[in-house]
C-alpha cells in the first residue's frame, strides 16, 4: 500500500512518545482502576457472580483494552484525516497522483489498523504481567480489540474526511465516545445499566468489542457468540468503509 | 504538427447551479509553455483541476495525452506534474522525505526514487537542505520543493496553478528561471497565473479567462496588437479629479479608460501625448509613458482589471 507508506514514515518521528504511552496508559489504569478501585470492589462479597467470578482487575482488563484500542483507532481517524484535506494536505497530494480516493482511504485505515495492533498488543503484555488473564485465548483477545477499533476508525474517517470545523470532533468524543467507553460494560456489566437503556449499549460497537475480549481473556465465550461479535463488527468496518469511500471520493475529486 | 497534449471542447464545469467554467475550447500541443491568465474566480483553478484529473467535467469534450479523464484518470495522472496552488508539502517532514514518499506514490522503486530526488534537489537548488524540515523553507523554497515534487516521475506534462503567488519579487525570478530551463528542457508548462508579467515572460500562448469563459486567446505579443495600443500613457490627477480630466485629453487616444486611481491613455506614440497634455496646461500628479501589457489587453477586454 502506497498510501500507507506516507502515514508510516510520520509515524517514524513520533513512534517513541506512542511506545511509551501504550505502555504506560494500561499501566496506570490497571494499577488505579483495576487495583486501587478494585480492592474496594472485591470487598463487597469477593468474586461477584456478575462480574463473571473473577476479580475487578481481571473483569476490568479486557474492558478496557477494548476502549483503549476503540479510542486510539478513533482518533487517528478524527484529526489526521480531516487536517489531510485541510492542514497538511496529505491527500490532496496523493490524488494528483495515480493514487486515487479509495487508495488513500484505505491506505490510511490500514495504518490506523497497526497502530490500533500496537495499542492492543502492548495493552495485552501489560494485563498478562498484572496476572489480569485467565486463559491462553487472550491472544486473540488482540485482533478482537483491533476489530473493535476499526469498527468505528472506519465510519468515523468518513465523517472526518468532510468537516469543515474540528468542532464535530468534540462533539463525537462528549456524546459518543465518552458515554460508549463508560456505558458499553467496560467498567460494570450492562446487565447493571436499567434494562430500557440497555439496547443503546447492544447496538455500539464498544459493547461487542468488550464482551469478545472479556470472553477470550476470561475463556468462557462460546463460538457462536464470538462469531456473532465479529459479524457485528466486521458489518460495522464494512458499512463504515463503503460511506467512507463515497465521502472520500466527494471531497476529494469535486 | 505533432498531436495535441491537451484537448478541450465546450470543456463545462458546474458545481450545483454554479457554472465555474462555461464551455472552454483548448488545444496545448507539446513543447508549448500555455498559460490560463484571468483575475481570481475566472474558472482558471477548475480547468486545470479537470485537465489534472482530479475533478470529473460536466460537460464536453477532454483528452489528455489522446486519453480520457473519465476512464484513464489514474494513467494520465501518471504522467503529469502537478505544482497545487497551496502547498501540499508535509511541513513535519524532511525535504528529502517529501519527494521519496511522493516518488513512492508513482510506484518508483525506493532506488529510483532515491536518485530522482537527488537529482531534482539539484535542480531545485536544495541540495544543502535535503534534510531539513520543509516548515524551516522560505515560501520560495517551499515552492521550488513542490516543483521538485511535480518532476519526479518524469511527467510530459507539468501543471502549475499559480505558480509564484505570494512569493515576493526575487523568489519569482528564481522560480521563472528554473522554469524556464525546463521549458528548454522539452517539458510542456501549462500554468495559471493572475500576474500578466509571468504570463509575458513564461507562456508561448495563452488564453484569457473571465468569469468561466475564454475572452482571447494568442501569444502575447499577437494579444496586445490585437486589443491594444502600443504605448500607453498613465496619468494620475488628485482624488476625484481624474472623471473631469479625462474629458479634457480624450481626444489625444485612440481609446481612454479612467480607473480609480488614474487615466489611461492608449496610443502608439506615448511621448507624443505626455508632451501635448502639459501643452495644455493640464498638471497630473505623474506621467508614465509605458510599453502596452496584457493588464491592458485584458482591461480592454473584461472592463476590469486582473489584480482587484
Amino acid at each position: 500500500m502506497r498510501a500507507t507508506a506516507y502515514w508510516t514514515t510520520t509515524y517514524k518521528r513520533t513512534w517513541r512518545g506512542s511506545v511509551s504511552s501504550s505502555f504506560l496508559r494500561p499501566v496506570l489504569f490497571l494499577a488505579a482502576m483495576g487495583l486501587g478501585l478494585g480492592s474496594l470492589v472485591d470487598r463487597n462479597g469477593s468474586l461477584d457472580a456478575r462480574l463473571g467470578g473473577v476479580d475487578y482487575l481481571t473483569f476490568l482488563a479486557p474492558g478496557l483494552l477494548a476502549t483503549t484500542t476503540l479510542m486510539v483507532a478513533s482518533q487517528e481517524a478524527m484529526w489526521p484525516v480531516n487536517g489531510a484535506v485541510r492542514w497538511n494536505r496529505a491527500y490532496l497530494a496523493m490524488t494528483n497522483t495515480p493514487l486515487q480516493p479509495r487508495d488513500a482511504l484505505f491506505g490510511h485505515l490500514v495504518y490506523m489498523t497497526f497502530r490500533a495492533f500496537t495499542v492492543a498488543a502492548s495493552f495485552v503484555v501489560v494485563m498478562l504481567l498484572f496476572g489480569a488473564v485467565e486463559s491462553p485465548l487472550v491472544l486473540l483477545a488482540i485482533p478482537a480489540a483491533v476489530l473493535c477499533g476499526m469498527a468505528m476508525a472506519a465510519p468515523m474517517a468518513g465523517y472526518s474526511v468532510a468537516l469543515t470545523s474540528d468542532s464535530g470532533f468534540a462533539s463525537i468524543n462528549r456524546f459518543v465516545i465518552t458515554p460508549m467507553s463508560l456505558f458499553a460494560g467496560a467498567f460494570f456489566p450492562v446487565g447493571q445499566l436499567p434494562p430500557w437503556i440497555r439496547p443503546i449499549a447492544y447496538v455500539t460497537p464498544m459493547w461487542h468489542g468488550v464482551d469478545l475480549c472479556r470472553g477470550l481473556a476470561l475463556g468462557g465465550i462460546g463460538l457462536w457468540r464470538a462469531l456473532g461479535h465479529v459479524a457485528v463488527l466486521g458489518a460495522f468496518i464494512a458499512a463504515g468503509t463503503a460511506v467512507a469511500a463515497v465521502r472520500y471520493r466527494r471531497v476529494l475529486v469535486p | 504538427m505533432a498531436d495535441p497534449l491537451i484537448e478541450a471542447r465546450a470543456l463545462t464545469k458546474r458545481f450545483g447551479d454554479f457554472v465555474a467554467v462555461a464551455g472552454i475550447d483548448v488545444t496545448v500541443r507539446p513543447g508549448e509553455a500555455f498559460g490560463f491568465l484571468g483575475p481570481n474566480g475566472a474558472g482558471k483553478s477548475s480547468t486545470m483541476r479537470m485537465i489534472g484529473c482530479t475533478s470529473p467535467r460536466s460537460g464536453g469534450e477532454l483528452r489528455i495525452l489522446g486519453l480520457d479523464p473519465d476512464t484513464h484518470g489514474a494513467q494520465i495522472r501518471s504522467r503529469l506534474g502537478v505544482v497545487p496552488q497551496d502547498d501540499t508539502l508535509d511541513n513535519e517532514l524532511t525535504v528529502f522525505d517529501n519527494l521519496l514518499i511522493y516518488g513512492r506514490y508513482f510506484d518508483l522503486s525506493r532506488k529510483v526514487a532515491r536518485q530522482r530526488a537527488e537529482e531534482l534537489l539539484d535542480f531545485a537548488q536544495l541540495s544543502d537542505r535535503a534534510k531539513a524540515r520543509v516548515q524551516t523553507l522560505s515560501g520560495g523554497m517551499k515552492r521550488r520543493l513542490t516543483i521538485a515534487r511535480a518532476l519526479i516521475n518524469e511527467p510530459q506534462v507539468l501543471l502549475l496553478d499559480e505558480p509564484t503567488t505570494g512569493l515576493d519579487p526575487q523568489a519569482r525570478h528564481v522560480l521563472w528561471d528554473r522554469l524556464y530551463r525546463l521549458k528548454q528542457q522539452g517539458v510542456t508548462l501549462v500554468l495559471t497565473t493572475h500576474y500578466m508579467d509571468e504570463a509575458e515572460q513564461l507562456c508561448d500562448r495563452l488564453v484569457v479567462m473571465d468569469k468561466g469563459r475564454i475572452a482571447a486567446e494568442g501569444t502575447p505579443l499577437q494579444l496586445i496588437a490585437e486589443h491594444s495600443s502600443r504605448e500607453v500613457v498613465e496619468l494620475r490627477f488628485a482624488p476625484d479629479r481624474n472623471e473631469v480630466m479625462a474629458d479634457k485629453v480624450a481626444d489625444l487616444a485612440e481609446r481612454i479608460e479612467v480607473l480609480p486611481d488614474r487615466v489611461l491613455l492608449y496610443a502608439d506614440d506615448g511621448d507624443a501625448v505626455a508632451e501635448t497634455v502639459s501643452q495644455r496646461g493640464l498638471r497630473p500628479e505623474t506621467v508614465l509613458v509605458r510599453r502596452s501589457t496584457l493588464e491592458d489587453v485584458f482591461l480592454r477586454l473584461t472592463g476590469r482589471t486582473l489584480v482587484d
